[in-house]
């Protein structure tokens, strides 16, 4: 007969000082170290074959990481399609965001863009056309152009930043809104960098 | 085995037929049959080299089982259930090393598969699935047993297939198997409309490959290896950490050399039990939730961790912010997206495990001084050894059962668990010597794995003796593949734990839950022995400790399957135990320390 476990109790034993925190990483424990979150365009080229939408978002929607929005359009390459993502999270996450999108079999490419990339949103904008002057001087305010018009809406189509496209709704809202349409970002590198990641081979990329 | 795919028609709850399916019976007479889509699957499965399938018949699978009717080499397993497909399967591939198949029909077929498909994910186990489907006309209608299974199985599988037509759907079984054994291996799934496999072709598949996209990194950066190797050549309290993925990738040889060679302590997680010789002085054994006090000191204090092919799942990390909180990390994964994921990894290295192990070998110019620390892990091993009380008045105790199996079968037994105490007792007190002898379910935790696991395991090693020891609850979620067993006589034990109670559950219950057992006590057990004798198995009971040895000689001895039902004391738990999202070092020896 034997008497089962023995040893110290747990308040007995030695803890070690250090810590980490909710990313794994070793912090000071006197001090509070979450990294800050921030927004990433990354942008993901892709095999242009059924089902890659749906692999690519539902590893988004069950990492739950957090999506500011997404697109996808053909490339000059039938065969290949690009998805711009744009993400907010911490660079412990978006550096996960990318590894994980790499494994994907369909995914030929990710790069995070530059914060001097070109970015560029469309937005429709159907607005109470009381005032039908003065929304057209908005309208040019922003370089937005009308699309449609009649007795009761003007729709003006606008194209830029996220940042512009929010401003000019806010301003066309003095109006009256009654529909917004977004399209989310789609990006490219600026001037000859590529938007695709060429040089480094998928699974060796940290 | 049964010579041959069982040729009686299947008429079972995933076995009937669309009215048009437009099947007839063939006259003896028929002349030669076209070579079609399912011919491609099945040259596919035997340019894979597959000798074994685990599968259910079904309506929209049956054009590939009846191109398997003429294989020469691939032998079909009829299980219960596809379930039980999908775990023998698993256990199939981490026996033999090579993807094991399973196959079912559409809609039931397959989502009945998907809990093993999940847990071959989790375990990075490689498996093929192969599953039915409408034809592609009816595909997106609600059809008969239709069911999105690329869709339900996308998260859950490495890549997926919808075979698109009969001239590639053998590339894509093929690409499926190249995709499933190499790098981190792990289930792929190729979804098989049936005007696909029943349209005439006369493509023949390649070999196994992988895709462009897919490129796996073999050996670790110099650079970042000579880094990490002076980490641990000027550390004071260096730790290997083995991972499942040195049983994957085979890499336990170099593992052990490593260890020896540099004197360093090594602790494993559940899925690498085995990687490391566990009466090694230096193995402190499995870590983590139920992992000994050893080793979980160690891993709280050690200041140098070198993981090698581990994810650092929660049931290993217990909270963050505690684990090995001194410790830089060397982590060596063929995954880039496991380094940094849970644990940040101060050494990154990529690459196959043997491969990067070795060239660690050879970047060390020195053994760190682990004298001291060595010394220290002994002491932990003195201070908190694993042991159980056995008053010969109480009920048998579970770990005096699983010792007695150890003590009586061969070094190279494969020991399969069901999910809950059992696994835990079995993992803890069998001496686990040699990688792929401990098959379970880690990451997924599928209580009723055990059974069709033995019966994959079986069929890839039929000369080795495969205990598995089940939970009484556990075993009720898969016993019907016991007739499996029967039909096919394989040599298996299974031992089942029984407690009459979902035991882990009730551990927990008693301990967080002020002792209220909702729906844990199974006070409505069968009779495990006579169920076992009814499906023409051998059935035994103990309950006591002087007959066990005669029992396990009987259970051992009987040239079949064996239903061993144990009567253990339904109050015993598992410790060590670190409470969910604990800290490593904090562990509980006994319920007062929780």
């Amino acid at each position: 007969m034997s008497s089962g476990l023995t040893g110290p109790a747990p308040d007995e034993r030695p803890t070690p000082e250090g810590r980490r925190n909710a990313q794994g990483i070793r912090i000071d424990p006197e001090v509070e170290a979450e990294p800050a979150t921030r927004r990433a365009v990354i942008s993901v080229l892709v095999e242009h074959e059924p089902g890659v939408l749906s692999k690519v978002s539902g590893l988004f929607s069950r990492r739950q990481f957090n999506i500011e929005s997404l697109t996808v359009g053909p490339t000059e390459d039938d065969s290949r399609a690009r998805i711009t993502v744009v993400t907010e999270e911490s660079d412990p996450g978006i550096d996960q965001i990318e590894k994980q999108l790499r494994k994907q079999i369909p995914v030929i490419s990710v790069k995070e863009l530059p914060g001097d990339a070109i970015n560029r949103e469309l937005a429709l904008v159907k607005v109470e056309a009381e005032h039908p002057d003065q929304v057209s001087a908005v309208a040019e305010m922003y370089d937005a152009k009308t699309v449609d018009a009649c007795p009761e809406t003007v729709t003006v189509e606008i194209t830029g930043s996220r940042q512009k496209i929010r401003a000019a709704v806010e301003t066309f809202e003095r109006f009256g809104v009654r529909e917004v349409t977004r399209t989310g970002t789609a990006a490219l590198a600026r001037g000859t960098e590529s938007t695709t990641d060429d040089t480094t081979p998928r699974s060796t990329n940290q | 085995m049964s010579e041959r795919a069982s040729t009686a028609p299947t008429d079972g709850a995933t076995g009937e037929t669309t009215p048009s399916d437009g099947e007839s019976t063939a006259p003896d007479d028929a002349p030669a049959r076209p070579r079609t889509g399912a011919t491609s699957v099945v040259e596919a499965l035997e340019n894979a080299g597959v000798e074994y399938c685990f599968g259910v018949q079904g309506g929209a699978i049956m054009p590939v089982y009846d191109a398997l009717y003429d294989s020469e080499s691939v032998r079909h397993v009829t299980m219960a259930h596809e379930q039980g497909a999908a775990h023998a399967a698993d256990a199939y591939g981490i026996v033999s090393g090579e993807p094991g198949v399973c196959m079912a029909t559409s809609g039931p077929g397959a989502t009945n598969l998907v809990t093993g498909i999940a847990d071959a994910s989790m375990d990075s186990d490689p498996v093929v699935a192969l599953t039915g489907q409408v034809p592609t006309d009816f595909v997106g209608n609600d059809a008969f047993q239709e069911t999105d299974t690329t869709g339900v199985t996308a998260p859950i599988t490495k890549h997926n297939y919808f075979a698109s037509g009969s001239d590639t759907v053998g590339d894509d079984v093929s690409e499926a198997f190249g995709l499933a054994r190499s790098g981190r291996p792990g289930p792929t799934l190729v979804d098989l409309p049936k005007d696909v496999t029943q349209a005439e072709t006369d493509r023949e598949p390649g070999p196994p490959t992988t895709p462009d996209t897919y490129q796996v990194t073999e050996r670790a950066d110099p650079s970042a290896v000579r880094e990490a190797a002076d980490a641990i050549e000027s550390a004071n309290r260096p730790l290997l950490l083995v991972g499942g993925g040195v049983i994957k990738g085979d890499a336990s040889d170099e593992v052990r050399r490593f260890a020896t060679t540099y004197d360093l302590p090594v602790t494993t997680t559940m899925p690498a039990v085995g990687a490391f010789p566990e009466d090694h002085e230096l193995a402190l054994e499995m870590a983590g939730m139920h992992g000994t006090g050893y080793a979980n000191m160690a891993i709280t204090h050690t200041d140098c961790l070198v993981a090698v092919g581990c994810r650092f799942d929660d049931r290993l990390t217990g909270g963050i912010e505690t684990f090995a909180p001194d410790a830089e990390v060397v982590h060596v994964d063929i995954d880039p997206a496991e380094i940094s994921k849970n644990i940040e990894a101060d050494y990154p290295l990529v690459g196959d495990a043997g491969t990067v192990v070795t060239q660690l070998d050879e970047a060390m110019r020195a053994a760190p001084e682990t004298k001291k620390w060595r010394a220290t892990c002994q002491q932990w091993k003195s201070e908190y050894p694993m042991d159980y009380a056995t008053p010969e008045d109480e009920p048998l105790k579970p770990q005096f059962v699983v010792e007695a199996f150890d003590e009586a079968t061969e070094d190279d037994a494969i020991v399969t668990t069901g999910v809950g105490q059992h696994q835990m007792w079995a993992v803890q007190y069998w001496t686990y010597t040699e990688p792929r002898t401990w098959v379970s379910s880690h990451g997924l935790g599928t209580m009723g794995y055990g059974l069709p696991a033995a019966i994959g395991a079986k069929v890839a090693a039929p000369d080795r003796q495969v205990v598995s020891f089940e939970g009484d609850g556990s075993f009720l979620m898969t016993m019907q593949e016991l007739s499996v067993a029967v039909r096919e006589n394989l040599d298996i034990t299974v031992v089942v734990l029984n407690n009459e109670h979902i035991g882990m559950v009730r551990q927990w219950q008693d301990a967080f839950y002020d002792r209220r057992r909702m729906a844990s006590e199974y006070h409505w057990c069968p009779d495990f022995a006579t169920l076992a004798e009814g499906f023409g198995a051998k059935g035994i009971s103990v309950a006591e400790y002087d007959d066990v040895a005669d029992a396990i000689t009987e259970a051992l001895e009987y040239d079949g399957p064996a239903v061993l039902d144990c009567y253990i004391d339904p109050e015993e738990n598992v410790y060590p135990m670190v409470p969910s999202g604990g800290d490593n070092g904090q562990f509980a020896l006994e319920e007062g320390h929780l």
